[in-house]
């Protein structure tokens, strides 16, 4: 009988192709996914050594980084130079190469993590790659999904394999159930402000516990999403009848018969009792409260009740780091989170921009005003997702309540489009990074979850979204 | 990719923890469709003003440290995004090694595609190389990736650890597809079987 093992353990072992002495692995991939920022390079590398893509029907591109979300952009060509040429290339590089492809004219273009899971290219027991670090989304499934650099990206189109040594285990444990106004956004923000942003460094976290299981997929995907800003390799969720349910019907998702073997087998996705974690972390869901980041770190976490912290409060590098974080955020030790005033609120991203997220947001601005002056947005993560918020009546509530309603894509998670930050203009966004200059320079970004980001837009201040839902109870 | 083998170099002292990506290279960069031409872009907003003046206290900026080689850092060094325009923008200045008590993972395997060595010491003795960085552009660290030793500019030397097949990689200044393809019947076998067991994967 063989030792039990991990998820993690039992997906890479089905996906070893070559192990050498030495324990370096070739690590056969099933799912390449590919936008315009980080692939121009590899398939320029491909063309200058003559090498061809090994399995185009298992790479799918869409451009996302750096398309416009304005509504003009359906008549026009993209008005930034170096953003049009960059998704021109992806293009080609989709023709040429005979990848599967979302042009920016196709309903189905979205953000690339969106995308894979909608069209049901991402399914459990898979391994996932992609330029992009927030690759880790596609672990709600149960497929082992991380991001890669550019010669990775070159390496995978010409081989379909990656060059891999194993990480560790960690189980990430979150027990009992989330209490009203806390979301998956808060449990991953959460867990980054347990281990920090580099505890899961060398390691792929499985997420589990009653709160994980009673996620939707929509949820799931927001907690895997973020493993990356706590270091981890990949973060992963156990398939269950709620994942089979979501993939079944899928355009890409197998049918038939092939859908029976496929569920069979992905019922085998599962830790076996007695599996060996390096690293275990518990957290009650009971505990998690909505929360807020006041830094520049996706660790510096705290519940929307706190007050911003001293330098003083940390110890070693994070000293001098808080010191930066709190000149860079304009911030005071001592102040009330719900005292800080927000002139930007962004909705969407990789993180947050699926149709329950966008539920979550409409359901605290039905009915009401964002604040006089504030400038507030949502991006539908996919076109698809945008057609569905639509036909729900959710883009009519956020258009009443003023916000502006886009067209999907990265937008202002990353601002490589239109949509940035003004030095010291600050935003409460619903995506993953809150880095100096992320979403523009010198920009303040507060991350939160959907709910809380709405509430911020309605209140113009950080404000605790358990509050407005006893309001409207 | 340029061979690694032994480098003596000044070395710029950055302390400050969890310099991501997009600290090491903001998102405007990544435009490009290229690889070269992003060493003058790197750390921008630390380094330049909003009008593209040189910000004199940035250590790059300072005389000692323009011809850096080496950068030791603090904890988490190349956290975020996985833009491997990071590790292009670093060579592209003339980075070949980076010294830290911990590196972000993706940041981590793209520097050995690109012929830079990043080198994870303990805490102890990142405070050591620190302080020799701080000396400026008289101190020079040497880095033997053969022997795997760190030497300080007063003669400290320090073991390190590195994985044997990157080593092997960055010695020789090999290609990592090149050796993938050697391995194509290995592939070809795996997809047979796969086609088998999981026909829809």
């Amino acid at each position: 009988m063989t030792a039990p093992r991990t998820l993690y353990d039992k997906i890479w072992d089905d996906h070893v192709v070559h192990q050498a002495e030495d324990g370096t692995c070739l690590l056969y991939i099933d799912r390449h996914l590919v936008h315009e920022v980080t692939s121009p390079q590899a398939f320029e590398g491909l063309r200058m050594t003559g090498r061809t893509v090994r399995a185009p029907e298992k790479t799918i591109a869409v451009p996302d980084h750096n398309v416009p979300t304005t509504l003009d952009r359906v008549s026009g060509v993209i008005a930034n130079e170096e953003s049009r040429i960059q998704v021109e290339a992806l293009d080609k590089n989709a023709k040429d190469f005979g990848v599967n492809y979302y042009p920016v004219s196709d309903v189905r273009q979205g953000i690339v993590h969106i995308v894979g899971p909608e069209q049901g290219w991402t399914l459990p027991g898979m391994t996932v790659v992609c330029g992009d670090s927030h690759t880790a989304t596609h672990g709600a499934f149960g497929a082992l999904a991380h991001g890669i650099g550019t010669s990775e990206v070159e390496h995978v189109l010409a081989t379909q394999t990656l060059i891999q040594k194993k990480s560790k285990n960690m189980k990430v444990e979150i027990t009992g159930s989330l209490r009203p106004g806390v979301t998956a956004k808060d449990i991953t923000l959460s867990v980054i402000g347990e281990t920090g942003t580099a505890g899961g460094t060398g390691y792929v976290i499985e997420y589990c516990g009653q709160a994980i299981r009673e996620l939707s997929m929509e949820g799931r995907m927001t907690v895997c999403n973020m493993a990356i800003e706590g270091g981890a390799r990949a973060g992963l969720i156990a398939p269950d009848e709620k994942t089979f349910a979501y993939c079944m019907g899928r355009p890409h998702a197998p049918k038939g018969a092939a859908w029976e073997a496929a569920v069979a087998y992905w019922k085998t996705l599962f830790t076996d009792e007695g599996a060996h974690f390096d690293k275990v972390i518990t957290i009650k869901g009971e505990d998690i409260a909505p929360v807020v980041t006041w830094g520049t770190s996706p660790e510096d976490v705290l519940p929307i009740t706190g007050t911003v912290p001293s330098p003083s409060d940390f110890t070693g590098g994070k000293v001098e780091a808080a010191q930066r974080a709190l000149d860079y955020m304009g911030l005071t030790p001592g102040m009330k989170l719900t005292d800080i005033k927000i002139d930007t609120v962004f909705i969407g991203s990789c993180t947050n921009g699926r149709i329950e997220d966008l539920r979550a947001a409409a359901a605290i601005l039905k009915g009401k005003k964002i604040k006089d002056g504030m400038r507030a947005m949502v991006v539908p993560g996919s076109g698809l997702v945008r057609a569905q918020a639509e036909e729900e009546g959710l883009a009519q509530i956020f258009i009443d309540a003023g916000f502006e309603w886009r067209l999907a894509g990265c937008s202002m998670c990353l601002a490589m489009n239109p949509d940035q930050l003004s030095p010291g203009e600050r935003c409460a966004a619903t995506s993953n990074r809150n880095f100096e200059g992320r979403q523009g320079r010198g920009g303040r970004t507060h991350l939160l979850s959907p709910a809380m980001a709405a509430a911020a837009a309605i209140t113009g201040h950080l404000t605790d979204v358990r509050e407005m839902m006893a309001e409207t109870v | 990719m340029d061979k690694f083998t032994k480098l003596t170099g000044i070395a710029a002292p950055m302390p400050l923890v969890n310099i991501d990506t997009d600290m090491i290279i903001p998102k405007q960069f990544l435009k490009t469709i290229q690889r070269s031409g992003l060493g003058k872009n790197l750390f921008d907003e630390m380094r330049y003003t909003q009008d593209g003046a040189e910000i004199p206290d940035f250590v790059l900026n300072q005389p000692a440290y323009r011809k850096a080689e080496i950068i030791v850092a603090g904890d988490n060094f190349g956290c975020g995004s996985s833009r491997e325009h990071a590790p292009w923008a670093l060579l592209d200045f003339g980075i070949r090694c980076v010294i830290s008590t911990s590196f972000a993972d993706i940041f981590f395997n793209n520097c050995f595609k690109n012929g830079i060595l990043p080198i994870v010491m303990p805490a102890e003795v990142v405070a050591v190389l620190m302080d020799d960085a701080k000396k400026g552009e008289n101190a020079r660290i040497t880095v033997d990736l053969e022997a795997q030793t760190i030497t300080t500019s007063d003669g400290q030397s320090f073991p390190f650890e590195v994985d044997s097949h990157r080593k092997h990689c960055l010695l020789n200044g090999l290609d990592d597809i090149g050796l993938t393809l050697e391995k194509a019947a290995a592939i070809d076998a795996f997809e047979a079987k796969n086609k088998t067991l999981h026909p829809w994967a």
